[in-house]
């Protein structure tokens, strides 16, 4: 249990640090850099490399944005087994489901209660 | 500034620019590499601490204790940034914080306090996905690709 919580340290901190590389050093605007986390983690679980990634570190995989993109693709690849090539469409936001209608939910809440601030 | 705007500048311009260049602060690359992964890791333990709660003490297997951990932190994420807490962590933390799920919680959450004036359709309706939309349409579109070439390939027998 210590060490899945030292890997996931270890992995989300990286993932952060290569998105700040990102910022740094190739001088990428912050919204160019999530947009090509999130794509190489839909590419990485193109290739299968993902969801060993996240039983290797739990919460330090799921928990980056590249899981976004691993999310989409697995929604999609899910219904298209059962459905066929329709399920690509109807099923790609099968898993993701949770980020977003939670963000979206929470984010009108908050503008609700609170205001702007500075 | 890219390349190919540069070709268009004139001697003065270019003189200017490389003026500018030599005075734009250097940025301390291995602190803030530092900082993001410290804060990073932090956010993804925070993580793992909810995962093993939620299958604990509810009915979450490893595999879908993943949907409810990232709609705990989103709540926590937006909470701070009503708050206004999660500025100032992010001024200090860059990409660590930028980087976890949190940080596309915040990207929505200030845009809509952010455009709260203008009213609640133009203003925060319209304005919620300012910013985290890119990560959304490219993701999606992205998926639809490598889901019809993986589809295509196990269609064909691979």
């Amino acid at each position: 249990m210590l060490s899945q919580f030292f890997w996931a340290f270890v992995v989300g901190g990286l993932i952060c640090v290569i998105g700040q590389i990102m910022l740094d050093v190739f001088k990428l605007t912050p919204a160019h850099m999530l947009t090509i986390l999130v794509v190489s983690g839909a590419i990485m679980d193109g290739f299968g490399l993902y969801e060993p990634l996240i039983d290797f570190a739990g919460a330090g995989a799921t928990v980056p944005i590249t899981s976004f993109g691993n999310a989409l693709v697995h929604g999609a690849m899910a219904e298209a087994e059962q459905n066929g090539l329709i399920g690509i469409v109807t099923g790609i936001f099968e898993v993701t489901s949770a980020g977003i209608s939670s963000a979206i939910i929470f984010g009108f809440l908050a503008a609700l209660v609170f205001k702007p601030k500075g | 500034m890219s390349d190919k705007k540069k070709k268009k500048l004139t001697p003065i311009q270019k003189e200017y620019q490389l003026f500018a260049k030599e005075r734009e602060p250097q940025r301390p690359l291995l602190a803030n590499c530092l900082r993001a992964f410290l804060f990073g890791g932090l956010i993804c333990t925070v993580g793992q601490v909810f995962t093993y709660l939620y299958m604990a003490f509810f009915d979450f297997t490893e595999k879908t204790a993943g949907d409810p951990t990232v709609a705990t932190m989103i709540f926590i994420s937006v909470l701070l940034t009503g708050l206004g807490v999660y500025d100032h962590l992010a001024q200090w933390a860059g990409a660590g914080t930028a980087v976890p799920v949190t940080g596309f919680a915040n990207a929505v959450a200030s845009a809509a306090i952010e455009h709260r004036s203008e009213g609640f359709v133009l203003g925060v309706a319209a304005n919620m996905f300012k910013l985290a939309g890119s990560v959304i349409v490219f993701g999606t579109f992205a998926a639809f690709v490598i889901a019809l070439i993986r589809v295509t390939i196990t269609k064909m027998g691979g």
